[in-house]
């Protein structure tokens, strides 16, 4: 029975790094930059959404929905300040600044929200689900539909229409697609749009989950999920989820069965034996270098 | 792209400059403020008594408390004739619990001349500072640093007001096994914090001494600290009657909030790291309901010096209860004031001088404060005092017994 507790308790923070994952992998997958700033932006939509709740009393469904504006907003921003210009930089240059946007977003909430731990409300309003011993929680139920919603989403997006494709061509070969008459940079913002608007879902969720708010609440959480969408096979929708769910799981039987002072380090040393077995992770695939 | 970068240094050093501005503009008004006080005494001779400690960020609950606790006492002071006939003149500081900025504000408070630091309030910020006071030898009194490692920092002269982290831990286990709370113990504590792990060690260590079983021990770290639900379980599962919490209030609050989900009632109990959980924006008080913590000052006694402190720290902020931070630093003063006086010292005499005549006194003198009465001190720098309880009740600290 404990056992089947901790698998449950797994999937809860599992499905939280799958729905951070979702927006790390989506945005790699298409602009192939990593954007540290992503759990960041999750932080953000927490104190949008608690701001919007605790000083402004909007309904918690609205108060979701301008976090999406706003992170979305955001995340266009971000792009058109710190990123776009790098476009034709090394990688690593990108790298270094998305850990920069990630500590000014950090430090900017810092100024404006002091790092004194806010008591996040839930802003799911689903009762948990009790099967005798086993209690699932609301929270956990509502972010793993989401999660799938998401993957289908962005599946059926990235499949059926124009602009999905414009996305694929993009990020197959930026410089063929712009000859095929593809706008290039209008793409890349859409994705952030569209990575910024889930990063806002992740952080409603997040927060939902695991109630205290801080400056620092996206970092770690992003950390994990960005290992989670490496395990998955990074630039894979459903890896990311495959990835997160894992992930949650393997940390929280090795905190119970292992140690719970080693769970991390368990966790990471799963990861490097995944990527030394199959180095593209669990779902990714293999791209041929063509010379 | 030169010209972004250059400004964007140039917006980040505006927004320095803002910052240190606004600083200094607080630090300039508690200057004032004890400048009016003792506008009697005269050519600046004056105690100059520092404070360090996070007057913003996570820890802000603690500095604000120690903060105001020891301005209370030094208008008491400065009213009633000062110490040796000198008025005091405080200036406190703020560190946002981050050990650079405490040795920065030390610095800071340095080139204000102060004569003894009051301080820092937290443990990891405090071990920071005393190999500083150490080399400097400045007296410093820590209303709250716990660690023993601020001890050994220094070179006999930094005491506590509050207890060490290991005799919080055997106090604890003490006070359970002999009010027989419970005897089956599950612990989760803070592996990568010195505070938690210290208590800890020494709970684990005086536990079977009391008859108490601990059943289940589990460890969370600074990176992973916002799901307990496994430790929980372990615990619970293990049927443990009673769950020992050594760390801070901020993790704690999500444990009270994970226990509750799963329906998991134990009795909890935690040490002075939990005081302040009632004061977090927005949370639900009736989860900490039945939580008992090991503080030495509940706001709620009778006693004469509770009441008036309690008094004054309404009127001083607005209406807020004074938690045991405020009441160590009132202590802390006090303490200070004591050991100046049985020193015989005075303020025109060099910081070193001063410090090795009020640590010779240390050792002599006894201190009735809020949070003991006839504390002592040993030459190490430890207190001396009978621990004490508070339980959570209807939102609120009611003493134990």
């Amino acid at each position: 029975m404990s056992f089947l507790n901790y698998c449950i308790n797994g999937l809860s923070l599992g499905s939280v790094y799958a729905i951070i994952a979702l927006g790390y992998t989506m945005v790699y997958g298409i602009a192939k930059m990593l954007n540290f700033a992503h759990g960041d932006v999750i932080m953000v939509a927490g104190f949008v959404i608690y701001t919007m709740m605790n000083s402004l009393g909007v309904n918690p469904i609205v108060a979701v929905l301008i976090s999406v504006i706003v992170c979305t907003a955001l995340g266009v921003t971000i792009e058109k300040i710190a990123y776009k210009p790098l476009r034709k930089a090394t990688p690593l240059a990108v790298l270094i600044t998305a850990i920069g946007v990630s500590y000014f977003l950090q430090n900017l909430a810092l100024l404006i929200f002091g790092s004194d731990t806010k008591m996040f409300t839930s802003v799911v309003k689903v009762p948990q689900l009790k099967l005798g011993e086993i209690i699932i929680t609301g929270e956990t139920i509502v972010t793993i539909i989401a999660c799938i919603i998401i993957m289908v989403c962005l599946t059926l997006f990235i499949k059926k229409t124009k602009a999905g494709q414009a996305m694929l061509a993009v990020s197959e070969d930026k410089d063929a697609a712009e000859l095929m008459g593809i706008n290039v940079n209008a793409t890349i913002s859409l994705t952030f749009a569209i990575g910024s608007g889930l990063a806002a879902i992740a952080g409603a969720l997040l927060c939902s989950q695991y109630t205290s708010l801080t400056p620092y609440t996206g970092a770690m959480p992003g950390i994990k999920a960005f290992v989670a969408a490496v395990f998955g096979g990074i630039g894979s929708i459903p890896g990311a989820l495959i990835g997160g769910l894992l992930l949650g799981v393997i940390e929280n039987l090795s905190k119970a069965y292992i140690s719970s002072q080693m769970a991390d380090a368990i966790v990471f040393s799963v990861l490097i034996i995944v990527l030394l077995v199959k180095p593209t992770g669990i779902l990714g695939k293999k791209i041929n270098e063509k010379v | 792209m030169k010209k972004l970068l250059s400004t964007l240094l140039a917006v980040s050093m505006v927004a320095t400059l803002l910052v240190g501005c606004g600083n200094s503009g607080a630090a300039e008004s508690t200057g004032t403020d004890a400048a009016t006080t003792e506008a009697g005494s005269a050519s600046g001779e004056t105690f100059k008594i520092g404070g360090i400690g996070p007057v913003t960020g996570g820890a802000a609950v603690y500095g604000l408390a120690v903060k105001n606790g020891a301005q209370i006492a030094i208008d008491e002071i400065n009213e009633a004739g000062g110490i040796n006939g000198y008025q005091i003149e405080y200036n406190f500081q703020d560190d946002e619990c981050d050990a650079e900025k405490s040795v920065n504000a030390y610095n800071a408070l340095k080139d204000w001349d102060m004569d003894i630091l009051m301080g820092t309030v937290t443990s990891g910020c405090c071990v920071a500072v005393t190999p500083k006071t150490a080399e400097d030898n400045m007296f410093q009194v820590t209303p709250s640093g716990s660690s023993v490692d601020i001890l050994s920092a220094g070179n006999g002269n930094v005491f506590q007001v509050c207890f060490t982290d290991p005799n919080q831990g055997i106090a604890s286990a003490q006070y359970i096994g002999q009010k027989k709370l419970a005897t089956k113990i599950g612990i989760i504590y803070d592996s990568s914090d010195v505070y938690s792990t210290g208590i800890y060690e020494k709970f684990t260590a005086e536990a079977p001494n009391q008859g108490l079983e601990i059943v289940a021990a589990e460890a969370f770290t600074a990176d992973n600290k916002t799901d307990f639900t496994t430790q929980l379980q372990k615990i619970k599962d293990a049927g443990a009657e009673l769950v020992f919490l050594p760390f801070y209030y901020t993790e704690a609050t999500l444990v009270l909030q994970q226990a509750s989900t799963m329906g998991f009632a134990p009795k909890f109990f935690g040490c002075d790291g939990l005081d302040g959980i009632l004061s977090v924006e927005n949370f639900d008080t009736s989860l900490a309901e039945g939580v008992i913590l090991l503080t030495p000052f509940a706001a709620d006694s009778s006693d004469d010096a509770t009441v008036s402190f309690v008094k004054k720290y309404g009127e001083l902020t607005g209406g807020e209860t004074p938690n045991q931070f405020a009441a160590d630093a009132y202590d802390a003063i006090y303490t200070i004031k004591a050991a100046l006086e049985s020193a015989n010292a005075t303020p025109d005499m060099e910081v070193s001088a001063i410090c090795d005549a009020a640590k010779a006194a240390m050792t002599t003198i006894s201190v009735d404060g809020l949070t003991g009465q006839g504390m002592t001190w040993a030459e190490t720098g430890e207190v001396n005092k009978a621990p004490k309880a508070v339980v959570i009740t209807d939102g609120a600290y009611k003493s134990m017994d």
